[in-house]
């Protein structure tokens, strides 16, 4: 899977899990700033991507993603094993 | 009306009648218990035999994996738990300055660690499904404190400030959390107390009289309900006006 197939199943998840817009979605949109996710919104995100691509995403390294980019960016980091 | 219900501690006192209320009322139920399978079989066939469905669970569940691999096991025979009722507890009463740490330990951990962990492995579904219920089975002892019960006064009174933090941190999500606490209820629990203790108990309500475990159950039906989808973060008394 490569980083725009990543990209292309996260802003799915957005819009499926958070009820997001489409269009304001981009990797360098912020969850909070630009998004207005909470922070339980970021876990429900998290949630969904373990889910999604069945990987763990620790909950140190979670609690540094701002933007939709670095989430795609620990996808694909976590892909790579 | 079918929402899963889990009802830990399920298998006597309380919890089972909190299971056989919700089981009659047609909730899905998986009945907990820690030791007393026997006793956990019997609820879940009383269940049955009034036209309910119901499954016994074992698990510690102060104990983390055995949490993971209850709710697994729920899932897979039931489907995701909506409504939990964090009914588990113990007590190890005696004065503070007799009071050994392992009992100190051990009644925080069945009666507020379990919480803890239950309510966590629970809230995934229930936040992504926009809808669940918490109900947990706090104590008057919480509230007011008992002589002897430093411990249990205390995992109880820790339930209901976990609780109302959590009210707050998932009630956007459809998911309320909420506090039964009981008085005196005729159990095994109180039933070890001895007569003259249960006489003054009764005489100290304004009921006259100890509560039954189905008192305790129509309340925490009451919160499990759609209808009491506005009230989160309470602890709702259920003690005949005790020292009113």
């Amino acid at each position: 899977m490569d980083r725009a197939d990543i990209e292309s199943k996260m802003t799915d998840l957005l819009v499926s899990e958070l009820g997001l817009e489409k269009e304001k979605i981009n990797p360098g949109a912020s969850f909070e700033a630009d998004l207005e996710v909470d922070s339980l919104g970021v876990v429900e995100l998290l949630m969904a991507l373990e889910d999604e691509f069945d990987v763990k995403i620790p909950d140190e390294e979670a609690e540094e993603l701002v933007t939709v980019g670095q989430a795609i960016d620990l996808v694909e980091q976590k892909l790579a094993g | 009306m079918a929402r899963v219900t889990l009802v830990t501690g399920g298998s006597r006192g309380i919890g089972r009648a909190v299971a056989q209320r919700l089981g009659a009322s047609g909730y899905p139920i998986a009945v907990n218990y820690t030791s007393r399978a026997d006793a956990a079989e019997e609820v879940v066939e009383s269940i049955r035999s009034a036209g309910g469905s119901a499954m016994a669970v074992g698990a510690d569940v102060s104990q983390v994996d055995a949490v993971a691999a209850m709710f697994e096991t729920v899932e897979a025979e039931l489907g995701p738990v909506e409504v939990l009722v964090n009914n588990a507890g113990i007590t190890r009463d005696g004065l503070l300055l007799r009071m050994g740490e392992d009992d100190w330990d051990r009644v925080i951990s069945v009666n507020l660690k379990s919480v803890y962990l239950c309510s966590k492995a629970a809230l995934r579904s229930m936040i992504r499904s926009r809808w669940g219920r918490i109900v947990s089975i706090g104590s008057v002892s919480g509230l007011s404190g008992n002589p002897g019960q430093a411990n249990y006064a205390a995992s109880k009174a820790g339930v209901i400030g976990f609780s109302k933090s959590l009210a707050k941190e998932v009630g956007s999500r459809g998911v309320t959390v909420n506090v039964v606490a009981p008085g005196f209820i005729a159990t095994d629990m109180t039933e070890e107390l001895g007569e003259a203790a249960v006489n003054a108990a009764s005489e100290s309500t304004s009921v006259g009289r100890l509560g039954t475990p189905g008192e305790v159950a129509s309340a925490v039906e009451y919160l499990a309900a759609d209808d009491a989808s506005y009230i989160t973060g309470q602890v709702l008394v259920v003690d005949g006006g005790l020292a009113l």
